[in-house]
């Protein structure tokens, strides 16, 4: 297992794995559209099946403090205040006020004028701050306002980079701009005394139409040097749907066989109940494998998730449903 | 010509407004009180009743939220439903019950009437229950009852229909919602009941209503947090429901407990027949009391 990602020049190694002599937009069409399509009724038929799946009690109890652990906790609405973000970020520091052994998600995720105020209320903790950045959600600014959002949200303390990539242009087929971007965000998410923040990039499934373009984007961005493909910014239905998610697993499966680097894979958006949580951790587990099953290469961007994670947690613990009253949160929607 | 075909009924389980099956898969063989076999009905499970708390949950805002007035005309819409389904009513209450047929009508009736008194209480339990209270400072004070939230019926075990609305329908009148477990071996005219809610305006989750053991289901029902009172009619004259237990699960939440008369074996069910009176409504209301500041 590469623990960590290695420094590479994006452009000279897509070169090398596209066997061109100058990365093109035509030379990048013919490499995505050359990788094999998607059978969606297979595709669907496995996600089925991988929710059907029995999780007796024992796997269970990991399952729920390992999701949790992998929960970047998000809130990223135009109402966000500094209170509501100190409450997000002292609930990730202490997600079940009853139960102090309950693990701590793996990051909290806001927009970049709220890095501050989350790095602040989280200290020192091992919790990780996420920006989103490069004009999230629809992504529809100039480029040097895009880098610009990014050295804000780094400048300010995030450790994680949340970027989205620009659909109009990779749905018109303009594959290389995309590349671009991609390349140029995560040079820009290097800090000054040399260090990096980890680039997740946003792909925006519901608006890539089809599973075929799910696989060529996230094999785009992967070449482009993402350290993690991300499904949706959570603004647009449908969001993380299973079938979506193992299209990019199996893509980061694959591009740890093709170049021995492992890319992380975040689903986010729509993702809620217990249950949900646990279909996508066996379908890690059975499609890119236990190396993932790892918060540094597996993440839900979700918020009302936790809620329903902690509910089953004292289920477990107390021997007795619990219910919403219990939990620092609205009510989820099922136990 | 040939005979026709029987067409038999399935009875499912009644939850937030739709008719499952039991998540488990699991079924019942319901038999006559003469023992001839008369349905297979749902063996529901804890999953069920999960199911059916969070369905009570959601549906608690709208219900609570709807003025008196209009929840007493949906409940008399019941009353209409459940007159238009007599016969089958009666017919499931002289076999699950062994009345004779004159006999099932009366009880039936006197289901229906009962119903019918509960739908006109809505709106006239904020005057009898509440009030403004004489208070010795410069203040208006009024108090008013509100629902207590979601509540967990046993309904009663011998008395499958008239017994089950002489304890639903108090629940409901002033805005709780219900998980029901029906009567262990006669649940028909429960599931019954449940389509004459679900076609009679009730909002979906406000009545929820699980087939099965007793004692598989109750214990989980007290014990659960998100479960505001309990009423334990059915646990009399159910075999192997523990009620220490019982009260000790619900006290783990501060649950408002209402039991049958009478101590554990020796408990029984009351006659149904008999006035109610307001107490079944009582039992599930939390008493409000507001203090406004008045001028001289």
């Amino acid at each position: 297992m590469s623990a960590q990602h290695v420094d590479v020049d994006a452009t000279r190694r897509a070169r090398d794995l596209l066997g061109v002599s100058r990365l093109t937009n035509l030379a990048l069409t013919r490499w995505t559209h050359g990788l094999p399509g998607v059978d969606q009724v297979g595709l669907e038929a496995r996600a089925g099946a991988l929710g059907t799946r029995s999780i007796k009690a024992a796997s269970k109890a990991w399952a729920i403090d390992t999701a949790i652990s992998m929960i970047d906790l998000t809130t990223l609405e135009g109402a966000d205040t500094a209170g509501k973000v100190r409450g997000l970020a002292t609930r990730a520091l202490n997600p079940d006020p009853s139960d102090p052994s309950t693990p701590s998600p793996a990051a909290v995720c806001v927009y970049g004028d709220m890095v501050a105020t989350a790095r602040e209320t989280l200290g020192d903790s091992a919790i990780r701050v996420a920006a989103v950045a490069t004009a999230f959600p629809s992504g529809r600014a100039s480029m040097p306002v895009k880098l610009l959002d990014t050295r804000d949200a780094l400048a300010a303390g995030a450790d994680e980079i949340d970027m989205v990539i620009d659909r109009g242009a990779f749905l018109a087929g303009r594959y290389l701009e995309v590349f671009d971007q991609v390349r140029a965000v995560k040079d820009a998410c290097t800090r000054a005394d040399g260090s990096r923040a980890r680039l997740k990039v946003i792909m925006e499934t519901g608006e890539l139409v089809t599973h075929d373009n799910v696989r060529r984007a996230s094999w785009l961005c992967m070449l482009a040097g993402a350290d993690f493909i991300k499904t949706s910014t959570g603004k647009i239905s449908p969001a993380a749907t299973l079938p979506v998610t193992l299209v990019m697993l199996e893509a980061v499966r694959d591009w740890r066989e093709l170049t021995g680097e492992m890319v992380g894979v975040k689903p986010a958006g729509g993702i809620r109940t217990t249950k949900d949580a646990v279909t996508f951790l066996v379908a890690v587990h059975e499609v890119a494998g236990p190396d993932w099953l790892d918060n540094h290469w597996f993440r839900f961007g979700a918020s009302s998730l936790l809620g329903d994670l902690i509910l089953q947690r004292q289920r477990i613990r107390i021997g007795a449903y619990s219910g919403p009253d219990y939990v620092a949160e609205d009510a989820p929607s099922i136990y | 010509m040939s005979p026709r075909v029987e067409v038999r009924k399935t009875y499912k389980l009644f939850i937030g407004g739709a008719f499952p099956r039991s998540e488990s898969g699991r079924s019942y063989a319901v038999h006559a009180a003469a023992g001839a076999f008369l349905a297979n009905a749902a063996l529901g499970s804890r999953k069920d009743a999960r199911n059916a708390v969070v369905a009570a949950r959601a549906a608690f805002p709208r219900w609570s939220g709807a003025t008196a007035y209009n929840r007493g005309q949906v409940l008399y819409r019941v009353a209409e439903v459940m007159e238009g389904r007599a016969e089958q009513l009666v017919a499931e209450v002289a076999a699950g019950e062994g009345l004779t047929a004159a006999r099932a009508k009366a009880v039936v009736d006197a289901a229906i009437d009962r119903w019918v008194w509960y739908a006109g209480w809505p709106d006239k339990l904020a005057q009898v229950l509440g009030g403004v209270n004489p208070v010795a400072g410069p203040f208006f004070d009024i108090s008013v009852p509100e629902p207590t939230g979601v509540v967990a019926v046993l309904a009663p075990q011998d008395s499958s229909l008239l017994g089950l609305v002489s304890v639903l329908a108090p629940v409901i009148v002033s805005g709780n919602t219900a998980v029901v477990v029906a009567s262990e071996a006669r649940p028909l005219s429960a599931i019954t009941l449940a389509e004459c809610l679900a076609t009679s305006d009730v909002p979906g989750g406000v009545v929820n209503i699980v087939t099965g053991r007793t004692a598989e289901i109750a214990p989980w029902l007290a014990s659960h947090r998100d479960i505001n009172a309990i009423d334990l009619a059915g646990a009399a004259g159910s075999p192997g429901v523990s009620w220490a237990e019982l009260e000790r699960a619900a006290a783990d939440n501060l649950k408002r407990v209402l039991r049958p008369a009478g101590q554990g074996a020796d408990a029984s069910e009351p006659d149904w027949l008999t006035a109610p009176g307001v107490e079944r409504m009582t039992a599930f209301l939390e008493t409000k009391t507001v203090w406004h500041p008045k001028g001289r």
